[in-house]
């Protein structure tokens, strides 16, 4: 080994070594106990067993499966469809202002997840922002009940995740050479058909990338179902968490969180394709 | 010129709609911090009435100490560790695919899963729950996006004034800390800011990792625990004060990164 690697490795140690003790090893840890049984008094009895894995595809947690699905689906596809526009205006803004527009679409980001989300509840709220505005404007009738609904839930996640789709989207945006949709129009392409064959194609990538950022997240997450969807719509990540606070079930607690690992690595890798695919139509457009 | 302006209509109207969308209930709160009334009911004149409830809070006051306690600790953790890591994996001959992705997993890793990971991993190893254990699972994520500000700023390094440093007589060490470290700081002090921030706003893996009693608790689950079941007038002026003290930091951070890459 020569000096130089021997540095960067001495250089790397502390940092591997701190993640591999407390990432690498609790992954691996939970990994294990997936296949382990529940021990009588909510403990963990350590032989083998499938059970836990049998108990994912139960109709009962399928179906909170497929609701979290389709509500992480729905906040993908509406932060993709709100965050699009954004970055492509973004992108046309003065070469100048874009950092700074940039800057502030993803502040929000880096505050606290909890403030984003009881910000909502203080605008739906039976008592809320919104229907005292209804009310302002000469509506008589009830209060409208927008809290507690799976459409708070979903506005909810958007409204959390959308700065890094919009990021993600705008960083292959940003990327594009103009001279691609000259091209386009020169050769008679009109603005829809370019954007169809030519732009929105080539950022897909960054699409995907924010797409599978919000799913992933969206249907791990317990802290919004519990505070805008009033605990009433189960997501994986309550059910995780109640496994691990209230039931008192480790191992099947550990096999949902390693399914939803699994989801996370499959999308990744189908994210890494579709990069791989474009780059591979860039290099080909470029050329 | 009219043309171009036309043409640009549309795209600062989305943008009008995107940052209204993003940053009106943001406003809606803190303008309600600063309601006496404390409610979106009706407008009853300026106060800091909401301020002075939270000074008078032991709870919160409590609880904003512990979040310090383990930003500050966990912030001085990470980055060293992050600073280090970013220095080795750039100064590596060949890129290590297995590194990259042990560096990128803390930035991808759904916070659930990490959170339940390490309560199992803790109390497998009979370890007492705390604020050093949330210290401890902090770092993990923290050092994450130290590395990745501080490899940015070494992609864009000038190696030539290294090997100009070592052309001229002077040691490794005594290039690293007068010529390498100088032209990073303002990076790391970025990374730094950063994890502090990521830091004080984490909420599920501290929930997970903090253990049962008042005295672990930090700011994010006394917020939790106070919005799980309404809305209280107080959160509003604990949510402006949390809310500035990041953007603070962040703007801070982004005036570093940006200063030193002119």
């Amino acid at each position: 080994m020569s000096y130089q690697s021997a540095r960067s490795n001495l250089l790397t140690a502390p940092a591997v070594a701190w993640l591999v003790a407390f990432m690498v090893a609790p992954c691996l840890l939970i990994l294990s106990y997936a296949f382990f049984q529940r021990g009588m008094w909510g403990g963990i009895e350590y032989s083998f067993t499938l059970e836990n894995f049998a108990r994912v595809v139960d109709p009962l947690y399928a179906k909170i499966f497929l609701t979290s699905a389709r509500i992480a689906g729905l906040a993908t596809l509406l932060g993709i469809l709100i965050a699009y526009p954004a970055a492509y205006a973004i992108s046309r803004a003065p070469r100048m202002r874009q950092p700074m527009l940039l800057f502030f679409a993803v502040l929000p980001f880096w505050s606290n997840y909890l403030i984003r989300t009881y910000a909502w509840m203080v605008l739906l709220n039976r008592e809320g922002l919104i229907n005292n505005l209804l009310r302002w404007f000469g509506y008589q009738g009830e209060p409208l009940s927008l809290l507690y609904t799976e459409g708070a839930v979903i506005v909810g996640l958007v409204y959390n995740y959308l700065p890094f789709v919009i990021l993600a989207i705008y960083s292959t945006l940003s990327r594009l050479n103009p001279e691609l949709m000259e091209a386009s129009r020169d050769l008679g392409g009109g603005p829809i058909r370019t954007f169809w064959r030519v732009t929105l194609p080539l950022t897909l990538p960054g699409v995907a990338a924010g797409g599978v950022f919000v799913f992933v997240l969206s249907i791990g997450n317990f802290v919004t179902p519990a505070l805008l969807g009033g605990g009433r719509f189960q997501m994986i990540g309550n059910v995780v968490y109640d496994q691990f606070l209230t039931a008192n079930d480790w191992p099947f607690g550990a096999a949902l969180g390693l399914v939803l690992i699994a989801i996370m690595i499959l999308l990744l890798m189908l994210q890494a394709r579709a990069t791989a695919r474009a780059s591979g139509e860039r290099a080909r457009a470029d050329a | 010129m009219r043309m171009a302006n036309s043409s640009r209509l549309p795209g600062r109207l989305v943008l009008l709609a995107v940052f209204g969308f993003l940053y009106l209930p943001i406003a809606v709160l803190v303008a309600l911090s600063f309601n006496e009334a404390g409610l979106p009911t009706s407008w009853s004149g300026f106060s800091f009435k909401w301020y002075a409830a939270l000074a008078g809070n032991g709870e919160i006051l409590g609880a904003a100490w512990n979040t310090l306690v383990v930003a500050v600790f966990a912030t001085l953790i990470s980055t060293a560790l992050g600073t280090l890591l970013a220095l080795g994996m750039e100064t590596r001959r060949r890129k290590s695919t297995g590194l990259e992705a042990l560096a990128f997993a803390p930035m991808v890793i759904p916070d659930i899963v990490l959170a339940v990971a390490l309560l199992t991993f803790f109390s497998l190893l009979n370890v007492t729950l705390g604020l050093h254990t949330i210290i401890i699972s902090h770092v993990i994520f923290d050092l994450a996006f130290v590395s990745s500000v501080v490899r940015a700023r070494l992609k864009h390094f000038d190696y030539s004034i290294v090997e100009a440093s070592r052309d001229l007589g002077a040691s490794g060490w005594t290039t690293f800390w007068r010529v390498t470290f100088p032209v990073l700081l303002p990076a790391i002090i970025a990374g730094g800011l950063l994890a502090f921030t990521l830091s004080v706003d984490e909420f599920i893996i501290a929930f997970f990792t903090a253990g049962a009693g008042r005295s672990s608790i930090t700011l994010p689950i006394q917020i939790y625990s106070m919005i799980r079941f309404g809305i209280t007038p107080e959160i509003n002026a604990l949510a402006t004060i949390v809310m500035g003290v990041s953007a603070l930091a962040l703007l801070i951070s982004q005036w570093l990164n940006k200063e030193q890459m002119q």
